[in-house]
């Protein structure tokens, strides 16, 4: 095989042991890599019903069908296990230089099982994994950690994804870092935190072997040249935060945790501003010709020093969304969370339901005693300062961060049984996983993509967005077309969360970023790898097939259709200004939405899989366990 | 000493260009070796912080210190090009070449056990593919005269703008 080594690692952390399990190419043929191939290890290797903080559940990672080629933007992985906030699938992508450091160690992914008793870190060298003391680098940060264990190995081409104190703390929304980026989405940090796993080092000294070499290369320069045009201009000059602006302008930018979508002080937080008085330098991820990461520092004020990566969706959840108008309060809450490693997409959403909480009175100074603020303090929207120590408190679950750790769905359950309030009526996430920077009451496309995403609140595996927003279909309206619209969007992503190659490559190819626009030369990409010869329709079945294993996935750890909802805001309050006011899910819509998507999707009024649609897809076991 | 007044080209890489997407070191070692290996890349990008990035290859020394330590005689620099060259009947791979080097350009292949310097693609009409392929303009092949130039342009430019 060209493009795989065949192997996946296996590795358990109580017994002490490793070994090797050899996948026929079939398996690479169905499943191919990143999120899907990591989603079908899980599926796997979990124990079905398990609590997600339990030995049973497995970390499962899968390397990309070009990670350590110089196709652009090829070097990601997947990451998955059961999220221990939604219950169900939890499926991260992460770039840069650790999966591109696991393939030339020869390994298609590692499959992690059970717990350790003391701390451990792992370190893969090539064919041999040493499990290693992982005690003094307790309490060190993502970045800190890394750089750590580099000293202690001797190597600094040593690459390494880890936990910072928010996974060792078992903050729900803990993620996983590499290289600066994160895996970060659905809660990887507790899961490797509750398994007493710090990081996974790996060092590779192996080249990547490909099919036909001489193919590979002129695709890739050329795909590389084209990335350095306008069709990447928007993620190279200001990146994702050009957002900001864009959505206040359609008036779906979340203000004050969804209460509003335009923001008074949008002109403050946007990527314009931050490029003229913050960006200190753009980077890249390895193997990426694009670069958008807007490196960004605090010049002066409390936070000065602080810096960080930013991006749109961090963004909002700590300015508009917490009412922050101050950018530097805002770069340092998320540096607090990437140095930290959480998710600051949950992390901001928790902040801003925390604020409406108070606001609204359920909450009072005194709930919020902490070292810094021994009497407490007033977390109102707007307070840069409050947002910046509930960061610091959910980090190191100090007071009140200690329920506020388990993120929106859980924290408000137990603040509205202990206090007969009804703070579920503004937490903001769908099955458990906070909502991305898109007021989806404007978005009806993207709704249903939300209510039905399979990891829950995630605008990356929906995609739906995008039609909407575009004005391919009417964002403020719905017709019986909007099942397969979203369908489309979802499958689409998935195409690409699967090989994985980064979205921002899309239009690259050939200009044009629909299937008919990326899939033929995607399937160059993959037939030059590996000798196979996928066609349009091989590609595009890679995200059926990606998207069924997750969903299947779901539906064995006990998914009905009553998870598919959205959060009682998005149904009940209708937006109250600017270019979406009026917008409103009703009960009713999201009933035909669903049934469409579900009729879209070729499944059952109830959301399942026909036995016969697994079949056609090749995955008969899966059909055995759950199809009907 | 290493000397940053040398007369001859290397491949020089602008610190402020430079995004640390390490494409540099795969074409390196695709050209080199056939495979995609970034550890036999003869270029090596370097991130020293997050946002200090740059990239390393071969900076053609005059008298050059590595040639000068090599005690078999296998490193033997070209009087025009400034390239050094490795006899692969000579080095015996005790890396004291690699030792000498005040910038890191040098390492020891383990599969021939032979060291392994940039030659700027010496053999290829088209130059240096790291130059070719870098997607932010960030490598050329220059002297330090050449970018002492280039430097004080620039100023001079700014200098007339303000």
């Amino acid at each position: 095989m060209y493009g795989y080594s065949g192997k996946i690692l296996h590795i358990d952390l109580k017994d002490k042991k490793d070994w090797i399990e050899e996948k026929p190419e079939s398996f690479y043929k169905t499943y191919i890599g990143g999120v899907s191939m990591a989603s079908r290890l899980c599926w796997e290797n979990i124990e079905v019903g398990c609590d997600p903080l339990s030995p049973g559940n497995p970390i499962c990672i899968a390397n990309g069908i070009f990670a350590g080629t110089p196709v652009p933007v090829g070097g990601k992985y997947g990451l998955a296990s059961k999220s221990p906030l939604t219950g169900f699938i939890g499926d991260s992508l992460s770039g840069s230089w650790f999966t591109i450091a696991l393939k030339r160690a020869g390994w298609d992914g590692i499959v992690i099982h059970n717990s350790s008793e003391e701390w451990v870190y792992l370190f893969i060298d090539d064919d041999r994994v040493q499990i290693r003391d992982a005690k003094y680098l307790l309490g060190k940060g993502t970045f800190a950690t890394e750089e750590a264990i580099r000293e202690e190995l001797g190597d600094d081409q040593v690459r390494s994804a880890t936990i910072g104190p928010a996974g060792e703390n078992l903050v729900l929304f803990g993620n996983v870092t590499n290289d600066g980026r994160q895996a970060g989405r659905t809660g990887h940090g507790a899961v490797w935190g509750s398994k007493k796993l710090k990081a996974i080092s790996v060092r590779g000294t192996n080249g990547v072997r490909v099919a036909d070499p001489d193919t590979l290369m002129k695709l890739s320069f050329d795909i590389t040249d084209a990335a350095q045009g306008p069709h990447t201009s928007k993620y190279r000059l200001l990146g994702t935060s050009t957002n900001v602006l864009n959505m206040n302008k359609i008036g779906l930018l979340p203000t004050r945790n969804y209460q509003q979508g335009v923001f008074e002080d949008a002109e403050l937080v946007s990527g314009e501003y931050l490029d003229e008085h913050h960006k200190v330098k753009i980077i890249a991820c390895a193997q990426c010709p694009i670069a958008c990461e807007q490196m960004s520092a605090v010049k002066d004020g409390p936070y000065e020093g602080a810096m960080t990566g930013v991006e749109y969706e961090c963004l909002y959840a700590m300015s508009s969304n917490c009412g922050i108008s101050d950018m530097r309060a805002a770069i340092r809450m998320i540096e607090i969370c990437d140095h930290g490693g959480m998710d600051a997409m949950s992390t901001g959403v928790t902040v801003s339901w925390t604020m409406e909480s108070f606001e609204r009175g359920v909450f009072k100074k005194e709930d919020f005693k902490c070292k810094k603020y021994p009497e407490g303090f007033e977390p109102t929207f707007g307070n840069g300062e409050a947002g910046v120590t509930l960061c610091e408190m959910i980090r190191d679950r100090e007071g009140i961060g200690e329920m506020l750790s388990l993120g929106t769905k859980r924290a408000s359950k137990m603040t509205d049984e202990e206090r007969g309030s009804e703070t579920y009526k503004w937490a903001m996430n769908i099955k458990g996983l906070e909502n991305p920077g898109y007021d989806a009451r404007g978005l009806k496309t993207f709704s249903v993509g939300l209510a039905a995403g399979v990891r829950g609140g995630c605008h990356n595996r929906s995609a739906a967005y995008d039609p909407d927003i575009k004005g391919v279909v009417d964002r403020f309206t719905i017709d019986d077309t909007r099942g397969e619209v979203a369908r489309d969007a979802e499958e689409y992503a998935a195409v690409y969360d699967t090989l994985p190659l980064c979205k921002f490559i899309r239009r690259c190819f050939t200009g044009k970023a629909d299937r008919a626009g990326a899939w033929p030369m995607i399937a160059d990409l993959i037939n030059a790898t590996t000798g196979w010869e996928f066609d349009y329709d091989d590609v595009d079945r890679i995200g059926v097939r990606a998207h069924t294993i997750k969903k299947a996935f779901n539906i064995r750890e006990g998914w009905t259709r009553a998870d598919d909802t959205l959060p009682y805001r998005w149904l009940h309050e209708p937006i109250p200004e600017g270019a979406s006011a009026g917008c409103v899910i009703s009960e009713n819509e999201l009933t035909q939405l669903l049934d469409m998507y579900y009729a879209a999707k070729g499944w059952t009024n109830e959301g399942l899989i026909p036995k016969d649609l697994l079949i056609s897809l090749g995955m008969e076991d899966v059909a055995e366990e759950v199809g009907v | 000493m290493a000397t940053s007044t040398s007369k001859y080209k290397y491949i020089a890489c602008d610190p402020a260009k430079c995004v640390g997407c390490q494409l540099c070191e795969y074409i390196c070692s695709y050209t080199k070796n056939g495979d995609y290996n970034t550890y036999r890349s003869r270029i090596r990008t370097v991130r020293a912080e997050e946002v200090l990035i740059t990239a390393i290859a071969c900076h053609t020394c005059e008298d050059a210190p590595c040639v000068i330590a090599c005690t078999t005689d296998a490193l033997i620099q070209d009087p025009v090009s400034g390239i050094v060259r490795v006899d692969p009947s000579r080095c015996d791979g005790c890396a004291w070449c690699i030792e000498a080097c005040d910038f890191g350009a040098i390492s020891i292949n383990p599969a021939t056990k032979l060291a392994e310097i940039c030659d700027q693609c010496e053999t290829l009409e088209e130059g240096p593919q790291c130059v070719k392929w870098c997607p932010k303009d960030a490598l050329e092949l220059t002297t330090p005269e050449l970018r002492a130039q280039k430097a004080r342009r620039k100023l001079a430019s700014e200098e007339a703008l303000t």
